[in-house]
């Protein structure tokens, strides 16, 4: 890990013309009997909104505005008559006949072939699997393939997950991206118009495609976390949703795909970087240093949870090959390193520095070099780690990545190097634009000054 | 659904004259084959090379023909096949096995399903 603990994957928003003035927060309902049913619904609506789908033969505009017309319902009737015992074969059904209410009224106006077509639809996606866990199982691996499909734009792929199978509204996920609410509104119609379009099909992949496309699944439940991790102070509360909305979407994916060994180590992944969340930042907002972080202030339970999580992937790359250790897996390893040890200095740089060189094996990357380059240092002092930090540096395939000059700095001070030190923090501050890391850079540049 | 695989590649030789029958490689052979087995094929034609276009537009009213193809890019279309498949997933299979995609890129573009008149 490098000082400032980077995340691979960038940010899909970055253009600072669409960042808005920030926003107020959402509505409070206030009542917490609406907030048990806000609940409940937001767990049930992923699954009910895949089985919708599916029953309405790929209808992604027609399944949400029926289940928003039921949640109406819901909100009226829930706190009344108590939340149902499953709330969502309540949701399924209700919907369901919601549904063809509006394809009957529909029918009226359109003409025969349409009414004809919708029949049809509606005929071959029989409801045989309705309300049977298997059948539901079924259509949310649907709904996750159809919204990750890599034919969709990366940035379309996470708002539309975020939007059908995590049930974030459109002014949250707008909120939670910096982007305004039409820009993202337009992505969502976008991406539905192109799987309509180009014929994506709401199916879960054949085996032999299934490693492809659930490289893309993971990568876009990735991008949702560090969307979320990486934010800048202000609107972190907001953005946090994102991290437990991607840890709830990797946990059913490892459920449901259980003998993949990489979504088991994607979920170790986010757990445990989860985990590290309420020590990163300082008190001054400023991103702390993973050796100065306050360990008592890890997340003991999550680092549980992502170390079964670690064990399971591994049991699962058993029982497949060797091969089948991914990068998800090599990264919640050496996020585990971290996580063992009670205190930074009995950490195992050695194992790390070896799982990073492992890692860009299977995924050649000038960030992940960096990343062994820090290791080496730990392991075996700053010199070694500044040598391969300066060929690094010499290719320029960082060049205007601030991480490359805040890691050498890092070293050239440790190495007493204090004026070179000091221009590496500069170039770093000269190039960083997250505000957490910039105070970060701003202290640690002051000290070498002083 | 119709799906329209368009063969984009740098060009081996820009003048391959229309009308000649050069020989056509045996991967392209078979993968023509593996299409018809499949059912997919519906056409395919390899395009004469971009020093045989020609561009034509009109503007009010007058005729502008030009030499060459539309853009001038690196990979020129060199060929297309129109395919019938049940969704994406399958235009998508079936554009990497295309010999082709293995030097240039394949794109895949559905095709708008019109009613014909009458």
């Amino acid at each position: 890990m490098t000082e400032l603990d980077p995340a691979p994957q960038s940010s899909v928003e970055r253009s600072a013309s669409e960042r808005p003035v920030p926003q107020p927060g959402p509505p409070s309902r206030g009542a917490d009997t609406n907030e048990a049913v806000e609940r409940a619904y937001r767990d049930a609506y992923g699954s009910v909104l895949a089985t919708l789908i599916r029953f309405l033969g790929g209808d992604f505009d027609a399944a949400e505005e029926a289940l928003a017309d039921v949640f109406a319902t819901a909100l009226e009737t829930w706190p009344r008559d108590g939340i149902p015992a499953s709330p969502a074969a309540w949701l399924t059904t209700a919907a369901r006949n919601r549904a063809l209410d509006a394809i009957r009224r529909d029918r009226r106006q359109a003409d025969k072939l349409a009414v004809l077509q919708q029949e049809l639809a509606v005929t071959e996606v029989a409801p045989m699997h309705l309300g049977t866990e298997g059948g539901l199982e079924d259509d949310r691996l649907r709904l996750i393939f159809t919204c990750c499909h890599p034919a969709l734009p990366l940035d379309a792929r996470v708002a539309l997950t975020l939007r059908t199978l995590g049930g974030l509204t459109t002014p949250e996920i707008a909120r939670a991206f910096l982007v305004p609410e039409a820009t993202l509104a337009q992505r969502l119609v976008r991406a539905k118009r192109k799987i309509r379009q180009a014929g994506i099909p709401y199916r879960v992949p054949r085996a032999e495609e299934l490693p492809e496309r659930l490289d893309s699944v993971l990568a876009t439940l990735y991008l949702v976390f560090n969307e979320g991790y990486l934010a800048s102070a202000g609107a972190t509360a907001v953005r946090h949703e994102l991290c437990t909305e991607a840890i709830r979407l990797a946990a059913i994916v490892a459920d449901l795909l259980p003998d993949r060994p990489e979504t088991h180590g994607l979920l170790a992944l986010l757990l445990l970087q989860d985990s590290r969340r309420e020590a990163r930042l300082g008190a001054d907002g400023s991103i702390a240093l993973l050796e100065e972080q306050d360990r008592s202030r890890w997340d003991r339970a999550e680092i549980a949870r992502g170390q079964e999580a670690l064990d399971r992937g591994f049991a699962a790359a058993a029982r497949l090959s060797h091969a089948s250790v991914g990068r998800y897996l090599l990264q919640a390893s050496i996020a585990a390193e971290h996580a063992r040890t009670a205190d930074g200095r009995s950490t195992d740089w050695r194992a790390i520095a070896t799982l990073y060189e492992a890692l860009s094996r299977i995924d050649p990357s000038p960030i992940i070099e960096l990343n062994r380059a820090v290791a080496i240092a730990q392991a075996d002092g700053p010199a070694a780690g500044l040598s391969l930090l300066d060929d690094l540096a010499a290719r320029g395939q960082l060049d205007g990545y601030h991480l490359l000059p805040a890691a050498r700095a890092d070293l050239l001070r440790r190495l007493g190097r204090l004026p070179e030190a000091a221009a590496e923090y500069e170039r770093a501050l000269a190039i960083c634009d997250n505000d957490a890391e910039r105070r970060f850079l701003q202290r640690r540049l002051a000290e070498t000054r002083s | 659904m119709r799906y329209m695989l368009l063969i984009y590649s740098e060009e081996a030789q820009p003048d391959a004259a229309p009308g000649a029958t050069p020989e056509i490689p045996p991967a392209w052979l078979e993968y023509t084959d593996w299409l018809l087995k499949k059912g997919y094929h519906s056409a395919g034609e390899q395009l004469a090379g971009s020093s045989a276009a020609t561009t034509v537009r009109v503007r009010d009213g007058n005729r502008l023909v030009t030499d060459g193809p539309f853009t001038e890019t690196k990979e020129v279309l060199g060929g297309y096949y129109l395919l019938d498949c049940d969704s994406l997933d399958e235009a998508l299979e079936a554009a990497a096995r295309c010999p082709g995609a293995l030097y240039g890129s394949i794109e895949v573009r559905p095709i708008i399903g019109m009613a014909m008149p009458g």
